[in-house]
């Protein structure tokens, strides 16, 4: 099967080349990196992480969203998700390998990396954060692989893949819960320390996540031919309404919770985040483009009619993506480190070289990506004689 | 014979502190290493706690003061002089506000408004740092010390975030250019890139039965002890005078006294 990844037409490996291109750039500048340290990113003895880390956070969100899919197509047996199952399986695949290299390229001493192993602390929530990670990587290469397979060989898959998929389903949650506790059990990190930011972890990956794929099947459609049916992309981006509505709705909670006490630690962050610090305001013009898209997306996807066509849908989609992300992928982090213990601001933007680095693991999940969805609908397209 | 054996295994107790072979005055360039290094003897009384801690009286400080405290530290450590916000301190001075926020004083009084605070890890009873890290090269030592394993550290910097007094820094880049060669203390490693570091309680020092170079360097400001002992000067302290921590809802139990 493996050998449907090594034919294809100019369009497919002019692909493949952009994301190696874009990994050699990155590389390079990780070589950088490697030679003279974490300096040459934005990071500071008070913003100790930052966009590495808030990208992995984000991504772990989008490997565990294929449960959005995995769940009603083997819980409630619903058939119109059976051509997207895979490519969610897969997106998972490529979304955890991204979490893992974003880990990679941010610690200090990455050639230490296995003493995570030798020396396994299970009171450190990082422990089990490698584990339920490599767990679901295995667990859904495994799971989708065998599938696949069975599917191109035309028979049923074993009955062994069942037990996977439900340990799978329950591993996903488990998998962006684990991340949220990495932040929610420090004390003195105010917008991290609260009960619900697994909960709200949750309600921005299963909106986030599901809008990538839907995205990119929309965009593999348009490429291939392939369609994923007119049911699925209708219930998925109803799925993702909902999430995002309990999402937006989460964040209210905080808020309130936050300024109805009027306990400063806690305002303090999320003033930080929408009106700034003692002058310090960085950050409020991204979180303002935030807000405006999140609401946006929803006033465009809440009545049906508009979510069902698609003129409308992907545009919205696109803004929840980019809203959701400035939200997890920058306000996150830097809320959590600002204000410092010194009730102070330590600025942090992520430099070029970061940026450039990020990218590099963000092409190699595309990579990832592009020749997992090739196999499969090669696969597809062989078995059923069309797309 | 027996004699020499053993002196030789004392040598290499020394040695194992990180001594340079060339710092040992027989082999010659003897001349580089500042002071005279310990011998085996010195270690033979070592100071024993089950809970180290100290006490600063903030009163009796003046910014000479925190500077000859932040230098005895700083130079015998090696910390390099990084400036900028990825700076590399052990022990450092904050104003009020900054070293007591919880606090959140109005109308402070004089005297405390305009004092600085001498600040350094608290080495807390219960700290958050160790129960974060995911290799133990954070961790604690029956004397109640929060060590560093600069070998283990693999520099995730999560330890970083569970602290809540921002008492660690991380080595951004080599920290050796950081270091004026005169300056260098070779009785002292200095960490390489990529690790964390923070205040040790100078258990080197404690190790040869002496106290903390910051305090040694107080004259009297600061009183280093066994806070679990009862008997010890430290608690006798804590009991005449009123002595508040840093952050205490943080439940961390920090083991740095502060008398306003
Ligand atoms: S002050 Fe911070 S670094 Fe020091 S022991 Fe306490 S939690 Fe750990
Ligand atoms: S940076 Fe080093 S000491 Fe800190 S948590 Fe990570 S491994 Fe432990």
């Amino acid at each position: 099967m493996i050998e449907k990844a090594l034919k294809g037409s100019p369009r497919y490996f002019g692909a493949l080349m952009v994301f190696l291109a874009v990994m050699g750039i990155g590389g390079g500048f990780y070589l950088i990196q490697l030679n003279n340290g974490l300096l040459i990113t934005g990071l500071s003895r008070d913003v100790s992480w930052g966009f590495y880390i808030a990208q992995f956070t984000y991504m772990v969100g989008v490997a565990a969203s294929a449960v959005m899919l995995v769940l009603p197509y083997y819980f409630h047996h619903y058939k119109a998700y059976s051509k997207m199952i895979i490519m969610g399986e897969f997106l998972a695949i490529a979304a955890v390998i991204m979490c893992l290299g974003f880990i990679v390229i941010d610690i200090g001493q990455p050639q230490r990396m296995l003493n995570v192993l030798i020396n396994s602390t299970p009171r450190s929530v990082l422990f089990w954060d490698m584990v339920v990670l490599n767990g679901y990587l295995i667990l859904n290469a495994v799971i989708g692989w065998t599938s696949l397979m069975a599917y191109w060989k035309r028979v049923s898959p074993p009955t062994w893949v069942k037990p996977l998929v439900y340990t799978s389903i329950i591993w996903a949650f488990s998998i962006h819960t684990v991340t949220a506790f990495l932040y929610a059990g420090l004390p003195g990190r105010h917008f991290w320390l609260t009960a619900i930011l697994a909960a709200r972890f949750l309600s921005s990956a299963f909106c986030s996540g599901p809008a990538i794929l839907l995205l990119l099947t929309l965009l593999a459609k348009r490429l291939t031919g392939f369609d994923p049916g007119k049911e699925a992309v209708k219930t998925l981006s109803t799925t993702i309404t909902y999430a995002m509505c309990v999402n937006v709705f989460f964040f209210f909670l905080e808020v309130f919770t936050a300024f109805y006490s009027n306990m400063p630690g806690h305002m303090d962050p999320i003033l930080f985040l929408f009106s700034g610090f003692e002058g310090h305001t960085y950050m409020t013009p991204f979180m303002w483009t935030a807000s405006f898209l999140a609401i946006a997306s929803l006033v465009l996807l809440i009545p049906y009619k508009w979510r069902y066509n698609p003129d409308v849908l992907v545009p919205a989609l696109i803004m929840l993506v980019i809203g959701t992300w400035i939200d997890k992928g920058m306000g996150l982090i830097a809320a959590g480190f600002t204000p410092n213990p010194f009730e102070k601001v330590t600025e942090y933007l992520p430099t070029g070289p970061e940026i450039m680095i990020a990218l590099m693991v963000y092409a190699l999940g595309g990579l990832v990506l592009t020749i997992l969805w090739k196999i499969a609908l090669e696969v597809r397209a062989e078995v059923e004689g069309s797309l | 014979m027996q004699r020499s054996r053993r002196d030789f295994l004392k040598l290499a107790g020394v040695s194992a502190l990180g001594l340079s072979a060339g710092t040992l005055g027989f082999l010659g360039e003897g001349a580089q290493a500042a002071d005279a290094l310990p011998t085996a003897t010195d270690f033979a009384k070592p100071a024993k706690a089950k809970q180290w801690g100290m006490v600063i009286d903030t009163a009796k400080f003046d910014d000479a003061l925190h500077k000859k405290c932040i230098d005895a530290c700083h130079n015998y450590h090696n910390v390099p002089k990084i400036e900028g916000k990825q700076e590399i301190k052990w022990l450092w001075t904050e104003e009020f506000h900054g070293a007591f926020p919880t606090e959140r004083p109005a109308f402070l009084a004089d005297a405390q408004e305009h004092r600085k605070y001498l600040l350094l890890c608290n080495h807390c009873a219960n700290p958050a740092c160790t129960r974060v890290c995911p290799t133990k090269a954070t961790f604690k030592n029956d004397e109640g010390l929060v060590m560093m394993d600069y070998h283990r550290c693999i520099g995730c910097r999560y330890c970083m975030a569970g602290c809540p007094y921002g008492a660690r820094s991380f080595n951004f880049r080599d920290p050796g250019e950081f270091i004026a060669k005169d300056k260098l203390n070779l009785q002292y490693p200095h960490r390489t890139r990529g690790v964390v570091e923070k205040c040790t309680f100078c258990v080197e020092m404690l190790a040869q039965g002496k106290q903390p170079l910051c305090v040694q360097a107080s004259g009297g400001a600061m009183v280093f002890g066994d806070l679990e002992d009862p008997k010890s000067e430290i608690r006798k302290v804590l009991k005449e005078k009123y002595a508040i921590r840093r952050n205490p809802s943080a439940g961390t139990e920090p083991s740095v006294f502060y008398i306003l």
